[in-house]
């Protein structure tokens, strides 16, 4: 008998309107599998794992059919207090973001001992040597003080890991986890994954895995379901799926997904350098009276060179700087010291005022499409608005705004718009837009295609590259993800805590790294012997 | 924390420097003759120079404002210009009754406003949700006085149990002290605990919708233990905030209580000394309220760090 | 990813929005309304000349001709009460627009300017510290009781609340990407300000406004009830009840029924406020899109 066993569940909006948003959909888990539920966003598959908990936000959603049989008993048939006793004992969950899935006011050894003391009559020392055991299991270090820690004092993979120990104390017999590395760097993704997949065989546990990205998919799966706006596409055991979708949805979701193996670099159209950063330092903090004199080297001594008509990737993880010095070279902030010339003229010491004239020369993209807009102008008011800052007439703005829409691949109509009306990926194009109606020489995107679901994304890397290729801007994009940077840069910059640790053609650095980190970088990325595009595997 | 207790402190002086400031500057800048304002229309010039001789009003103004808070910093809020006493003991003799009233109001507010905003927050959208905001948007609009008078036509006129007016120390008749400070204080509490109910419940609603609450749900606790221990102690943050700066409404409240019930403390002494135009008195006043408001403020702000472990100074 | 999701899959409709809202606000816009009607039209809806004293008439009990009855000069309360409305509705209404053209003003040029912004917040923590009806009653009694200085007195203690609210969406808006976007469209700082980050504030500011403006009627009382508001020959609902206080034994109508109108009128503006609120807060707003 399956551990888990969904049929035909129906989830629908709890109003009047009671739109449905799951649409029948059937899912089967074995003891020991790993299934994973892959879909873009508004697929409804967190919806139906928060569903199988009984954790639906009350109000808003409701199962309205079917049956979700853990171990052959319907929990839609549960009284609240019995689906409570099943919760952690024989099903558990563990979340995407674990800063705010664990209480920041409780020591995390009591989160933990709390799921005890609900659910056992173990006495107090039973239960501390509980923990410990599972925080040992979980491969955290010096248990003791980590048990005595708040959440803020430990790092994300940490958090993550006693996410998973508080899911696991009572070895349920599923577990459910929701995006559970999405927000975590590669490196750390990397040992979550494995330690899920250790603790999973030592402890028979099924795992329902939702995830988006399909490297990660390569790495654990056994199954695979797919989902997409509410309806299940199609389902089989990974090596199936990945290497032959039935589904054209299927099909188009793997193709979107960048190949790791990197582009050669294109031949530069002129030997101008568009940009030239030198010994670029950014210090923060230090001052201020009384105050914790700490200081943060968010960037070292960064230099490097970038040509009109090509694309330079910063690439890191949080922390490594990477958006400071997109910033920095965007005046955003000041630079605390170094170099930063925009075509033949130095910006780096320029004043508000002197800056005025250069600003044009360099646009940027932002990460978040939903933030970058003014909600309140319609998208004309917003691409016109640079143009009209230095001098073009209104009339002749309107104009080149329409072209530049239609450049975009976005309709004329959508000029007199606002904001809401456009989904992320409309948004992210109209914010080109906007950069490209100043001519800029320079564009920064900083992780400008990160928020994005990977069809989506594809389609905007596309455009980027289409855009480049017809203006001959310069491009600066910052991203944490390998597969972007190998599928756009010409030459790659890997950034580790300030510092540049490795630069030069992207090829010779993602194809043949010299550096330890980069080389880490590159082992800790999902499904790196998976060439998703072509359906098969990486040829060694 | 001995550092950020130090900064703390020493961030409410530049507070404490604008109020003076300000007091100061009150009477300085109306138009007019300072001395003339003071003593009113009927003054004879001796009465005048009497005011210019006792506030130092000849001299220039920084020269005043100098000599002033080195006056307050060794404990000299000035002489009354009425009864000649220094302002200090007039405040000695006032103090006592406005501090009990105000502690009363504070624990009965606390006491009644913290469980009606639990209870509203967890039955959501029910009939006691909607009659603990509507008792909340009437708090806050039915002005102290008004209530004040319903409660002596209530309790004391018509259901004769409870005395009208008036006070008695706690330490002569504490049954008196009591019978007498019961309205009082119920009247001054009504807006705080609507102030303080209404926070209590934004702020648990806006905790419980937090992923650690659905966690806490996911780990199978009962909602009884959600409620108290994961999400109450993370709503208490703003619920504090809203306790420290309502205290200035308590203090506004007090000046109109006092009036209402005839209780001789530091809001009749505001009132007596705003129509006997005595000046010096209002401004310490003013002073000395304040720097409780800054005080009160201060220790709030303290309590942060000891709710939530992130607030670490 | 799977939050924003939820977020799109559910809007608020209209319909919702209406049902929130309910039906107290609109008796609170009926009643509001009434009294401000009433406050236009005293000379015509008034049964007699608030202010003309008969002493053969003094503390009568209500009649066909005096429906609240008279008070201690032999005045009609029901006049006097409808008269009331007068100053309360004009102070609560100065006020308001007073304290939030100055506290915008201010809170934009401290939320944009750090080094103002330092000064700025020091003065008006400075204010916020003194207590409001003490501070009102302190400058009232010094500059003697206009309806001018009454409002500025009560004006003074309302503007620190409005320039902290200005200047903390201020300080949130400009951490937002459109407003950096506008900042690398070349656009100049006073444009900034006043295209992308003022519009901001105009939602939260409306809410605070009727707050400001209840709280400013509430006080004008208070400082009218303890004297030191307009002079007493002017009927205000604080004045009438601070002249009935020593009859309140005798004659508790005398203040209750100028309480009651303050209190629906306050009632009135607050209920607006907290639906406006409802309508605008800017967390609907974002489950919205």
């Amino acid at each position: 008998m399956p551990v888990l066993q969904i049929e035909d569940l129906h989830v629908s909006v709890d109003s009047k309107s009671g739109i449905e948003v799951v649409h029948g959909i059937s899912i089967e888990i074995n003891e020991g599998e790993t299934v994973c539920l892959v879909g873009e966003s508004g697929s409804g598959k967190s919806v139906s794992s928060l569903a199988t908990m009984g954790l639906l936000p009350k109000g808003s959603l409701k199962v309205t059919s079917g049956r979700i049989l853990l171990d052959g008993e319907n929990l839609l048939d549960l009284t609240p207090a019995q689906l409570r006793d099943a919760r952690a004992t024989r099903m558990s969950m563990i979340f995407q973001e674990p800063m705010t899935a664990l209480n920041p006011v409780i020591k995390v050894g009591e989160q933990i001992t709390e799921v005890l003391q609900a659910h056992t009559k173990l006495s107090n020392t039973e239960c501390h040597a509980k923990v410990m055991d599972i925080l040992e299991q979980v491969g955290l270090p010096d248990i003791e003080r980590v048990a005595r820690s708040y959440p803020h004092q430990l790092s994300g993979g940490q958090r993550q890991r006693i996410m998973i120990a508080m899911a696991l104390v009572l070895e349920p017999r599923l577990l459910i986890a929701d995006e559970p590395t999405t927000a975590l760097d590669v490196t750390t993704q990397k040992q979550i994954l494995k330690l899920m997949k250790d603790l999973q065989q030592n402890h028979g546990t099924a795992v329902l895995f939702i995830t988006h990205d399909m490297g990660v998919v390569a790495e654990i799966a056994d199954r695979v379901y797919v989902m997409n706006q509410g309806d299940l596409v199609e389902d089989g055991p990974v090596k199936e799926i990945l290497t032959a979708p039935k589904k054209d949805y299927t099909r188009r979701l793997l193709s979107s997904v960048p190949s790791l193996v990197p582009r050669s670099p294109r031949p530069a159209t002129s030997p101008k350098p568009a940009l030239r950063v030198t010994e670029l330092n950014k210090i923060y903090g230090g001052s201020g009276f009384l105050s914790k004199a700490k200081t943060t080297h968010a960037a070292r001594d960064v230099t490097f060179d970038l040509t009109a008509g090509r694309t330079l990737g910063i690439v890191g993880e949080s922390g490594s700087g990477k958006s400071t010095v997109a910033r920095c070279v965007m005046r955003m902030i000041d630079p605390s010291s170094g170099g930063i010339r925009v075509g033949d003229q130095e910006i780096g010491g320029l004043t508000r005022k002197g800056l005025h004239p250069f600003r044009k020369k360099l646009q940027m993209v932002f990460q978040d499409p939903y933030r970058s807009l003014n909600p309140r102008l319609t998208i004309e008011e917003s691409i016109i608005e640079g143009p009209v800052n230095y001098g073009t007439p209104k009339e002749q703005a309107r104009t080149r705004a329409a072209e530049l829409l239609e450049l975009v691949g976005l309709p004329a109509s959508a000029a007199q718009r606002y904001p809401h009306m456009f989904s992320g990926g409309q948004r992210q194009r109209i914010a080109i837009a906007r950069a490209l109606a100043m001519e800029p020489e320079l564009l920064v995107a900083d992780e400008a295609v990160s928020a994005l679901d990977v069809s989506v994304q594809a389609q905007v890397l596309e455009l980027l590259d289409e855009v480049q290729s017809r203006t001959g801007i310069a491009i600066l994009f910052i991203t944490h993800d390998l597969r972007v940077a190998a599928q756009i840069c010409d030459e790659v910059c890997v950034m580790r805590r300030g510092e540049v640790v490795e630069l030069g053609a992207t090829a010779d650095v993602l194809g043949n790294p010299q550096h330890e980190y980069t080389q880490s970088l590159l082992a800790a990325a999902p499904g790196r012997d998976w060439d998703f595009a072509n359906f098969r595997p990486v040829a060694a | 924390m001995p550092i950020y207790l130090l900064r703390r402190v020493l961030a409410a002086i530049p507070v404490m420097l604008v109020v003076a400031v300000f007091v100061f500057l009150l009477l300085r800048l109306t138009p007019g003759d300072p001395a003339a304002i003071l003593a009113g229309d009927m003054a004879t010039p001796e009465q005048l120079d009497r005011i210019r001789e006792s506030l130092g009003l000849n001299d220039p103004l920084l020269v005043q404002f100098v000599r002033w808070i080195g006056a307050l910093l060794q404990g000299d809020f000035g002489t009354s210009l009425i009864s000649n006493k220094p302002v200090i003991d007039l405040v000695a003799d006032r103090m006592w009754p406005t501090i009990w009233i105000a502690i009363i109001t504070l624990s009965l507010s606390v006491a009644i406003a913290v469980p009606m905003g639990v209870l509203a927050a967890w039955k959501q959208g029910s009939w006691v949700d909607h009659l603990v905001m509507t008792f909340s948007v009437l708090g806050f609009s039915i002005p102290v006085f008004v209530i004040g008078y319903l409660l002596i036509k209530l309790f004391a006129i018509d259901l004769k149990w409870l005395p009208v007016q008036g006070y008695k120390a706690p330490s002569d008749d504490f049954a008196g002290f009591a019978a007498r400070a019961v309205l009082p204080a119920l009247t001054l509490a009504s807006i705080y605990i609507a102030l303080i109910a209404r926070m209590t419940r934004a702020s648990l609603l806006d905790v419980l919708n937090e992923d650690y609450v659905r966690t806490a749900r996911a780990k199978g606790l009962t909602e009884r233990r959600v409620l108290f221990r994961h999400a109450l102690r993370n709503a208490a943050v703003p619920v504090m905030t809203v306790i420290g700066t309502g205290f200035a409404l308590l203090i506004s409240g007090v000046v109109v209580t006092e009036s209402v019930y005839n209780i001789p403390g530091l809001g009749r002494l505001t009132v007596d000394s705003i129509f006997a135009r005595d000046y010096p008195v209002i401004q310490a006043l003013i002073l000395l309220t304040s720097g409780v408001y800054v005080m009160v403020n201060l220790l709030i702000d303290l309590s942060y760090s000891l709710l939530d472990p992130r607030i670490r100074y | 990813m799977a939050e924003k999701t939820m977020r799109g899959a559910f809007p608020l409709s209209t319909r919702q929005l209406a049902a929130r809202v309910g039906a107290a606000p609109i008796i609170a816009a009926v009643v509001l309304s009434l009294i401000i009607l009433a406050a236009i039209f005293a000379p015509f809806i008034a049964p007699h000349d608030p202010i003309l004293q008969d002493p053969v008439m003094r503390l009568k009990p209500p009649s066909g001709d005096f429906p609240l009855g008279t008070d201690n000069f032999g005045r009609d309360l029901l006049s006097r009460v409808i008269y009331g409305a007068r100053v309360s509705l004009v102070i609560g209404i100065g006020v308001t627009i007073m304290a939030v053209v100055l506290g915008l003003a201010i809170g934009l040029v401290s939320g944009f300017f750090r080094t103002a912004d330092a000064i700025i917040m020091r003065i008006m923590d400075g204010l916020m510290a003194m207590p409001s009806v003490l501070l009102a009653i302190a400058i009232v009694s010094l500059m003697g009781a206009s309806i001018w200085t009454v409002m500025a007195a009560i004006t003074i203690p309302e503007i620190p609340r409005v320039v902290r609210l200005v200047r903390s969406i201020v300080l949130t808006a400009r951490e937002e990407p459109y407003v950096e976007a506008a900042i690398a469209l070349g656009t100049s700082m006073p444009r900034v300000l006043w295209r992308h980050l003022m519009p901001n504030t105009f939602a939260p500011l409306t809410v605070q406004a009727t707050y400001v403006c209840a709280s400013a009627i509430l006080t004008e009382a208070i400082l009218s009830f303890l004297g030191a508001g307009v002079s007493t020959e002017t009927p205000t609902w604080g004045n009438i009840m601070a002249e009935a206080r020593i009859y309140f034994r005798l004659k508790p109508m005398l203040i209750l029924w100028p309480g009651l109108a303050l209190s629906l009128c306050i009632l009135s503006i607050n209920l607006l406020g907290d639906a406006a609120r409802d309508i605008l807060d800017p967390r609907m707003g974002k489950r919205e899109d």
